[in-house]
């Protein structure tokens, strides 16, 4: 077996610990310090911005509209923009699962006898693990995004969709480019600090060398404009810009839910992502192009449209919603249990509510990995009140609940089926909840090493307990909420 | 069947509950388009967000642009600037003789650009509720490497460009965007928070942003 290209990436099954030679990672009291003090800060951060927006919800609407508009109508959008990107020169290619778009990706580079190329941060390639295709195919794929970088080079896995290494801190950075910088191109300088403006310049002058020889670059796409064609990528750290000007091929990855009808369709989400996603008024950098520019940028542009069980989740009439999802991560954010749990425990690189509902819909329910998820929420709401395009995250939750017993209906009575009839019951009304959760808080405390969650859910503590989480304090998430909340306010 | 086909087949088996062909009727959109924010002063908004960021912001009259860019390069310690074609002629004669000048006529290597300092451009179109720049990359914008790689951006809006908000701006835009120009959005500079949420301005494009607002 030839030498690996690049950094062995961890796997959902178990984390490897990294640096092996660096000192122990955090306990997990400490990371999870690190991930309330993060998304504390990035959710106060949105509901400034958002405050500033006279008519944040009527945006809000108005995505939810032009999304719902776009899914129910997707295949004539769909043939727009193919007509559009071709009329431009754009190559446009279709893969029905991820395998068949790695395979795209492999052919392309191989057809020009490329054996490196940059990536712009993309969920879709994590989705369908494009790297480690690319790695087996003899192909170096170099993450280019800080944090993605932090991770590849850490040997990890993201945690979160938009700061993918959010449960590293500075000193574990510093300790992963120290050591693995000089093994997969220019080294870290030789006095750097943790001071994170040292370790972002170490990134830039490691990169830069990476961006100047590529020849080839993949991206995925914030949203695809069905009447040109154009493919938008709103980033921070110009990254993305280098990736889309100085390699001669680009090829984009888009999910076939990115689409939106207009250019002027995206006055509302441009609005909306920065705002619900990092908190900004604007992130720093957005590309647009639809096409190749003579003498500017690359020559020869790629789109794979991609299904990867996006119709399944079409198909079905409450969860289409999901589909709206622009990847903004607010609903990480404002979870309480992602902030307890963090982003690894849901075991796909789509973690938090979104992960919860979307991931079922795509892979299905033969997992018990993905039949559990729906089980990993309070049901609080938290999450679809700041969702910029109104996705109803409890509702789907719930509906999925009644699909994961469905899904066991034929075989004896399942722990997913006497969970949902708790469930049931407790949402039923608001005074069976409360009543469900004083209930199990003596559960709680019996099961302390094996019980989250404020609703009698085996599923839930086998989630959790095969997930090397530590529980909470025996209270309820409600109350845990609450007085959360109130801390914030002091 | 091949993957094209199969996926709009997948597609249109998935929403056979949609029985109107019109999305229009079908699935309406609240929303009225291109609106103005009724913001009191719209440049007085732009500046204010601009610098929120970070970025640096000079006003000055139509006549004084030249000398306002060369400040401005002095001032960012640039010793070498590339200017794009379509600037008028004035503003490179304007700059110092210590500042090396080089025009992107006919286009630089990327590897020249690399190691120089600064960019001057134009801009398409400014939205000051985020403080956005928009460039098109025409005339007297260069090409979207030119102000990328070198680490300092100048950049001039004149007044008459800047919009109140992101729906006038794409209104302004979506014409070049039809006809296929690439368009690239600036709202301060480069910058990320990724380690421990620390904003650090600066990892890979233009660690400075100087806009000159010519009025
Ligand atoms: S579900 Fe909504 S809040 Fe969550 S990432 Fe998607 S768009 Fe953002």
């Amino acid at each position: 077996m030839t030498a690996r290209r690049t950094p062995e990436p961890g796997s959902w099954l178990g984390i490897p610990p990294f640096p092996k030679a660096a000192p122990g990672a955090l306990d997990k009291a400490e990371q999870r310090r690190n991930l309330r003090h993060a998304t504390t800060s990035i959710r106060e951060k949105r509901a400034e911005r958002a405050d500033e927006v006279a008519d944040w919800e009527q945006l809000r609407t108005a995505a939810a509209q032009i999304k719902d508009r776009t899914l129910r109508h997707l295949e004539g959008y769909l043939l727009e923009a193919e007509g559009a990107m071709t009329a431009a020169g754009v190559t446009v290619h279709w893969a029905r699962d991820g395998a068949e778009a790695n395979r795209i990706v492999t052919d392309i580079a191989h057809a020009k006898g490329i054996d490196e190329l940059v990536k712009i941060k993309s969920m879709v390639t994590q989705e369908i693990e494009l790297n480690e295709h690319l790695e087996a195919n003899g192909i170096a794929a170099w993450e280019t995004d800080l944090a993605e970088l932090i991770v590849q080079l850490g040997n990890d896995l993201p945690s979160h969709i938009l700061v993918p290494a959010i449960h590293r801190n500075r000193a574990e950075v510093r300790d992963i480019f120290e050591v693995q910088m000089g093994r997969y191109g220019a080294p870290a300088p030789a006095a750097m600090t943790d001071d994170p403006a040292e370790l972002s310049a170490a990134a830039r002058s490691h990169l830069r060398e990476k961006f100047l020889r590529a020849r080839m670059a993949v991206s995925g796409a914030n949203f695809l404009v069905a009447e040109t064609g154009t493919l938008v990528v709103v980033e921070s750290e110009g990254n993305g810009r280098m990736c889309l000007t100085l390699p001669e091929t680009v090829v984009s990855i888009v999910g076939i839910e990115k689409l939106v009808p207009t250019v002027e369709d995206l006055e509302i989400f441009l609005k909306l992502l920065p705002r619900s996603s990092t908190g900004e008024r604007m992130n720093p950098y957005t590309s647009f192009w639809n096409g190749p520019t003579s003498g500017d940028g690359p020559q020869d542009l790629h789109v794979i449209l991609l299904d990867n069980g996006r119709t399944n989740a079409l198909a079905d009439p409450v969860g289409r919603p999901a589909l709206r999802c622009v990847r903004c991560s607010a609903c990480l954010n404002i979870c309480p249990v992602y902030e307890r749990v963090g982003g690894h425990a849901y075991g796909s690189p789509y973690p938090g509510p979104i992960g919860a509902i979307l991931g079922p819909q795509l892979r299905g329910m033969d997992d018990p990995k993905d039949a559990a998820l729906p089980f990993a929420s309070t049901l609080c709401g938290a999450c679809n009140d700041v969702c910029p395009v109104r996705i109803p995250i409890t509702d789907i939750l719930v509906h999925l609940r009644r699909e994961a017993v469905d899904h066991k209906k034929a075989g004896r009575p399942s722990a997913e089926r006497v969970a949902m009839k708790a469930a049931e019951w407790a949402m039923a009304e608001g005074p069976n909840l409360e009543r469900a959760q004083g209930a199990t808080q003596a559960a709680g405390r019996v099961l302390r090493d094996r019980w989250i969650g404020p609703l009698p859910l085996p599923v839930a503590s086998r989630w959790l307990g095969a997930r090397d989480t530590a529980p909470p304090a025996a209270r309820t998430f409600r109350r845990w909420w609450r007085d959360h909340h109130d801390e914030d306010d002091r | 069947m091949n993957a094209r086909d199969e996926v709009l087949r997948r597609v249109r088996a998935a929403t056979t509950d949609v029985t109107d062909a019109d999305p229009a009727q079908d699935s309406p959109i609240d929303w009225i388009y291109g609106r103005a924010l009724p913001t009191d002063d719209v440049l007085a908004d732009f500046i204010e967000k601009v610098i929120d960021y970070g970025a640096t912001v000079t006003r000055c009259t139509a006549d004084d642009v030249a000398r306002a860019v060369a400040d401005a390069l002095a001032r960012l310690g640039a010793a070498s600037v590339v200017l794009p074609p379509g600037l008028p002629e004035s503003w490179a004669e304007a700059i110092g003789s210590g500042v090396g000048v080089l025009r992107d006529d006919p286009p630089l290597g990327n590897a020249d650009l690399d190691v120089v300092d600064a960019v001057v451009t134009t801009a398409a179109v400014a939205m000051a509720d985020s403080g956005t720049i928009a460039l098109d990359h025409t005339e007297g914008q260069g090409r979207r490497v030119l102000s990328l790689l070198p680490d300092r951006h100048v950049c001039v809006v004149r007044a008459d460009q800047v919009v109140s908000d992101v729906p006038e701006g794409l209104a302004v835009l979506g014409p070049a965007m039809r006809r296929g120009r690439p368009v690239t959005w600036l709202s301060g500079g480069s910058a990320t928070s990724d380690i421990e949420l620390t904003r650090v301005e600066g990892v890979h494009g233009p660690r400075h942003l100087a806009v000159i607002l010519a009025e």
